[in-house]
């Protein structure tokens, strides 16, 4: 009451207050007729826009003048080929039995196969690689098997692959189709023509989902690296054909020079990732930043540091990053130089990569720790195989980031030590934190 | 549209070939027969030298005063926005022109300034950022560059009153780099102090510079003298490199001990004894 004075609202704007108490009796007084009130809450209070089932209905009585029988009746199915009588029950009215096929027979749908004679397959059916037996079996094998090629494959004489009697099955198809229209109009719509069959892209295609379902791990990481790589020298080259435009009529002799030079850089780049270790990522990330710096005409040094910081920075998770910039920090380092010559600059470049060496193999420690004390557990915990080196999210997620204490001795950190000389052995699973680092290490 | 560029080879003996409207005569120094040597300096000008980086340390930043009794409600500092050589040499022989800009509360807040020192000077009352861009001369680079300064007027020490003897002074060093400088400007800069060129490949024949004179207008253009230079900060790398190397030096004998670490744990048999106080 007194905040609508403050703020200067008239009272019982919205009387809502007033207005709840009555409506939930309101609703609950009105009940709907013909199903439960729980019933009719489900459908949200509202009755349907079209009565489904007519509840009425459901208490139909047998109308009295009909005379239902139930009888044990012989049939045949229009669908069989032989002539087998079967027998069911049939529900007979008054002693008439129902009229009419077996009611599944209209479910017996097949393809629709395509039938050549002899002289028209001399005439145009003809193909050094295939026998006519090889055509006749295959299509005596498509009408059998609804054109499932698989299956047909599998029961051809000779091996062929699928693509291979996809090919002639559909060649033959189109061909026989072509020969008996009256004008190529005519069967210009139909799909086989449309859309004929492309043997050596069906092959090339199912080659390369497999190669696609196949992919390890590794490959896919590679290729994303590589993909994001390019992604961003593309920009980069965006931006900077961008700002060179009002320019270009001048400096378009060098221009060409350079992005020609320039290029065939980039290119050989992406392709170093091939090798997985640690080093050649980062190296290709120096590669095309520098490429990229150099085709600017002019830049400044805290912009190319930033680069470069970035180029190294691309192969490691967010965390990994916080804690070189923390390491920074407690060694006394800015994080962006006060002088950024081009020396302190390559000095500070240097430091930050042997931070995230630094780091990267303390995580490799805390692995082969935790491997060998979950051996001597028994329990079949994880046990990475390679070290992860790259992909600092990931491995941030499994690892208990260890913020690295200069010159700071915890009490816990004291505690810790005294708890494994008592122990006098490696840390066990239950203390997969690593000791932190003190002062007195250095 | 001239026509000078598509002109055939005899018609440079000097003949004028009609042009459009009168404005656009063609200007006899693009159709005068150059000698041999000439020509090929000028096209050699404009090739781009590739391993050679040139650079030039600059300075950029803001001096305050606090105007004291002189002080208004709207003007109660008097500043300096500027640009310097980082060893306060006359940048103009690279830089074109500067352009600041200011606030749009100041008047014409687009200010240019073609001539060294390379600074504006107002009064006001508030803090905002100030986007400082410079031009180069042609044949150095055809591209702008853009820096940006938070101007700083009140110190970062708010103990007692503003005083007007000393200056609120923030100043930022970087350096300027052309990565692929053209044969030309590097001719022109080889010698001048304010340009940092390294050592050039072995074989390049250069156009001799004009020599460096300090006691001519080059210095003038510099901000040794400025009046207010007794406030400009020093920036030494020296100090920085040590930190860093130093700093380096620690990292490195960290990853030699982990390293001799991972080796130990490495070659351990994995299969280990269970121990009789390890239960899970």
């Amino acid at each position: 009451m007194d905040a609508k004075d403050i703020l200067g609202l008239p009272k019982n704007s919205f009387p809502s207050s007033a207005d709840k108490k009555p409506r939930p009796p309101k609703e609950s007084q009105r009940k709907p007729d013909g199903i439960s009130r729980e019933v009719y809450a489900l459908t949200g209070r509202m009755p349907p826009l079209m009565p489904s089932i007519d509840a009425s209905q459901l208490k139909k009585k047998h109308p009295p003048h009909e005379k239902i029988t139930w009888q044990w009746l012989p049939f045949t199915n229009s669908a069989r080929k032989d002539d087998l009588h079967l027998y069911h029950w049939v529900r007979v009215v008054n002693g008439v039995p129902p009229t009419g096929d077996y009611s599944f027979a209209k479910y017996n749908k097949s393809v629709d196969i395509i039938k050549y004679t002899d002289e028209e397959y001399e005439k145009h059916l003809t193909d050094p690689m295939w026998t006519k037996e090889e055509t006749n079996e295959l299509f005596d094998l498509c009408g059998r098997f609804d054109l499932r090629f698989v299956v047909i494959a599998d029961r051809f004489p000779s091996s062929r692959t699928v693509e291979e009697l996809k090919d002639r099955y559909y060649s033959v198809s189109q061909a026989i189709l072509i020969a008996r229209a009256a004008s190529s109009g005519d069967v210009a719509t139909h799909p086989l023509i449309k859309e004929p069959y492309n043997v050596s892209q069906e092959m090339e295609r199912k080659r390369a989902l497999s190669m696609v379902l196949s992919q390890t791990r590794q490959q896919e990481r590679k290729d994303e690296e590589v993909l994001v790589e390019a992604k961003r020298i593309a920009e980069l080259r965006m931006a900077s054909k961008v700002t060179e435009q009002p320019q270009l009529v001048v400096a378009s002799n060098a221009d060409a020079e350079v992005t020609e030079r320039a290029v065939p850089g980039e290119t050989i780049s992406p392709s170093n990732v091939q090798p997985p270790s640690m080093v050649v990522p980062s190296a290709t990330d120096n590669a095309s930043t520098l490429a990229s710096l150099r085709m600017l005409r002019v830049y400044l040094r805290t912009y190319a540091l930033d680069q470069m910081v970035q180029a190294s920075n691309s192969s490691a998770g967010l965390r990994t990053i916080k804690r070189v910039e923390q390491t920074l920090q407690d060694l006394g380092v800015n994080l962006k130089p006060r002088v950024p010559t081009k020396a302190v600059c390559a000095e500070h470049l240097e430091l930050r990569r042997e931070i995230l060496t630094w780091l990267n193999l303390q995580k490799q420690v805390q692995y082969k720790e935790a491997e060998g004390s979950s051996f001597r557990d028994g329990s079949y915990g994880e046990t990475p195989g390679t070290p992860k080196l790259l992909r600092g999210a990931d491995q941030d997620r499994t690892f208990i980031p260890d913020s690295m204490n200069f010159g700071v001795s915890s009490e816990r950190v004291g505690k810790k030590d005294q708890k494994r000389k008592a122990h006098g052995g490696p840390p066990t699973s239950a203390h997969k934190r690593p000791r932190k680092q003190k002062a007195s290490d250095l | 549209m001239s026509h000078s560029q598509t002109l055939p080879l005899k018609r440079q003996q000097g003949e004028q070939p009609p042009s459009d409207d009168g404005s656009s005569a063609i200007k006899p120094s693009r159709l005068k027969i150059s000698l041999p040597s000439e020509d090929s300096d000028k096209k050699n000008a404009n090739k781009r030298l590739k391993d050679v980086e040139i650079c030039v340390p600059i300075v950029y930043g803001t001096i305050a005063f606090y105007l004291g009794r002189k002080a208004s409600e709207s003007q109660s500092h008097k500043w300096t926005v500027y640009v310097r050589g980082a060893s306060n040499e006359d940048l103009s022989v690279v830089v074109k022109k500067v352009v600041f800009q200011l606030h749009p509360s100041f008047n014409n807040p687009t200010r240019v300034v073609e001539s060294p020192p390379f600074e504006i000077s107002e009064c006001g009352w508030g803090e905002f950022e100030i986007a400082i861009t410079l031009f180069f001369h042609s044949d150095a680079c055809e591209k702008q560059l853009d820096l940006y300064h938070h101007l700083k007027l009140y110190p970062e020490d708010e103990s007692g009153p503003q005083t007007t003897k000393k200056p609120v002074v923030v100043e930022s060093y970087n350096e300027v780099v052309f990565p692929e400088p053209s044969e030309g400007f590097v001719a022109r800069v080889q010698n001048h102090p304010a340009v940092v060129v390294p050592r050039l490949p072995v074989g390049l024949n250069l156009p001799s510079p004009v020599p460096f004179d300090p006691m001519n207008d080059k210095e003038r253009g510099g901000t040794k003298d400025h009046p207010l230079s007794q406030w400009f900060l020093n920036f030494s790398e020296a100090d920085e490199l040590l930190k860093l190397a130093a700093s380096r030096q620690q990292v490195q004998a960290h990853i030699v001990k982990l390293r001799r670490q991972l080796n130990l744990l490495e070659g351990l048999p994995q299969s280990k004894q269970p121990s009789g106080y390890e239960c899970t």
